[in-house]
């Protein structure tokens, strides 16, 4: 049977992962290769590293970082942030990584999802969607969620459905942040409103909330960070409740 | 030394780091005489079968795999390619395997990506591995079951997720991207 994900995101800036951690084994918390093999260890399903800074310096600074996670890593990995080519593309998935994550240069260019898929497969591409709740209408968001679009989400996500994207990575803004749980509403219908499958995000706090999603929704995977980094839900014992309350999980 | 046959297909390099964590040394190469002389050959990929098909004719390394007399492991597309005949843009492949490919129906979330389990395994390559071990898929389309089929996965319906004729081995999955299972199949591989 196929197994739910369990996806630590990792936030990189400069190559240094932003998040404090506080595993009491690893010497140095901000390289992002000691904290990615501790959750690969610990069981982790998948990994997500977004370069929040993705700027055109420190663009050499990630790929750097990418090989060196390809070569030690042995579980998918997606990388994330500043985006913009088919270019971009290639020499990240040249560097290792199994899929990009594009954004706003998605919103800006829709196109885009199709070049990098008809270029390097479906599914290396994950459309990540921001997305919020106003005026009784769920939104696309773009720029980290400071931007407003006037897409309706899910009208977008079925527009990247269509355009060839591989993969749906949701975020609930109302909910991010809260550690109240998952927008249930939302990963639910995106999660029928698209046959790829979408991975649930924002809220994240104890392991009921994976639960609810699992069972509740389509998602086939939860993505979260800092509950990870801080050590609040080691992955063990989350795989291990879900385990308990009969969610397929790898264990 | 192993070689890695480089063709128009991504997913390339993490067989090499996977085969260089485990300790083998190896090489990406379309040539036909480093290929044919190599201990074991792997055939990696993830993309589209016909533009993958139609270069691999054009470098001849169509008949350069088809003469592969060592142990040789196909990987994914790989897998694909090796059976008579996919859908994906109604391509002609390499015909080793006696079966064909087709697209998942859409019942279930489409591509299968994620970790799933085996409902049987047999073979060498399997060797102390379990059929309740999880490993790494990520694939739209499948090679229907058959005589050589080696291992099956049940996503939709059943479906081959390893095949194996004489010195030809390839899986469905990913083992260089499924944590330790992986690494012990690929390991198996390399100590046949």
């Amino acid at each position: 049977m196929l197994k739910k994900r369990i996806i630590p995101c990792l936030d990189i800036k400069d190559g240094r992962t932003v998040k404090g951690i506080n595993f009491v084994d690893i010497q140095d918390a901000g390289d992002p290769i000691e904290l990615a093999k501790k959750y690969v260890e610990q069981g982790a399903d998948e990994l997500v590293f977004l370069d929040i800074t993705a700027t055109v310096e420190n663009r050499k600074t990630l790929i750097e970082l990418v090989t060196h996670i390809a070569e030690e890593i042995n579980i998918p990995f997606t990388v994330g942030g500043g985006i913009n080519s088919v270019e971009d593309v290639s020499n990240l998935i040249q560097a290792g990584a199994d899929k990009v994550s594009v954004n706003s240069s998605a919103v800006k260019r829709p196109e885009l999802i199709k070049e990098i898929a008809q270029k390097f497969g479906s599914q290396c591409v994950v459309v990540a969607v921001d997305t919020k709740f106003m005026d009784n209408e769920w939104m696309v968001f773009v720029h980290g969620g400071r931007t407003p679009t006037p897409l309706k989400t899910l009208d977008w996500v079925k527009q990247v459905e269509r355009l060839g994207a591989g993969e749906i990575l949701l975020t609930s803004m109302n909910n991010d942040g809260t550690k109240n749980g998952f927008s249930i509403d939302i990963t639910n219908k995106v999660s029928e409103a698209v046959n790829i499958p979408v991975i649930a995000s924002g809220g994240a706090g104890k392991s009921e909330h994976f639960k609810d999603v699992f069972e509740q929704t389509k998602a086939t995977g939860g993505l979260a960070a800092s509950i990870f980094h801080y050590s609040e839900i080691p992955i063990p014992e989350l795989k291990d409740y879900l385990n308990k309350q009969e969610i397929s999980i790898r264990l | 030394m192993i070689a890695i046959i480089k063709y128009n297909a991504g997913n390339i390099r993490s067989v090499q780091n996977a085969l260089k964590r485990l300790g083998y040394d190896s090489i990406i190469s379309d040539d036909r005489e480093e290929i044919l002389g190599a201990d074991k050959v792997i055939f990696p990929g993830v993309g589209e079968a016909s533009t993958a098909m139609q270069h691999l004719k054009e470098k001849g390394l169509d008949e350069v795999i088809k003469s592969v007399t060592q142990p040789f492991l196909g990987i994914c597309l790989g897998l694909q390619l090796m059976c008579n005949k996919t859908d994906e843009g109604n391509t002609d492949c390499l015909g080793i395997f006696d079966t064909n490919v087709k697209l998942f129906p859409p019942d279930e979330k489409v591509p299968h990506m994620g970790w799933n389990s085996f409902t049987s395994i047999k073979g060498d390559l399997f060797k102390s591995i379990d059929k309740k071990d999880d490993v790494y898929y990520v694939h739209s389309y499948y090679a229907e079951l058959c005589e050589d089929t080696a291992a099956i996965c049940d996503y939709i319906n059943p479906f081959s997720t390893a095949l194996q004729k004489d010195n030809f081995y390839a899986t469905q999955f990913h083992p260089e991207k499924s944590a330790k299972i992986g690494e012990q199949i690929l390991k198996n591989f390399c100590t046949l």
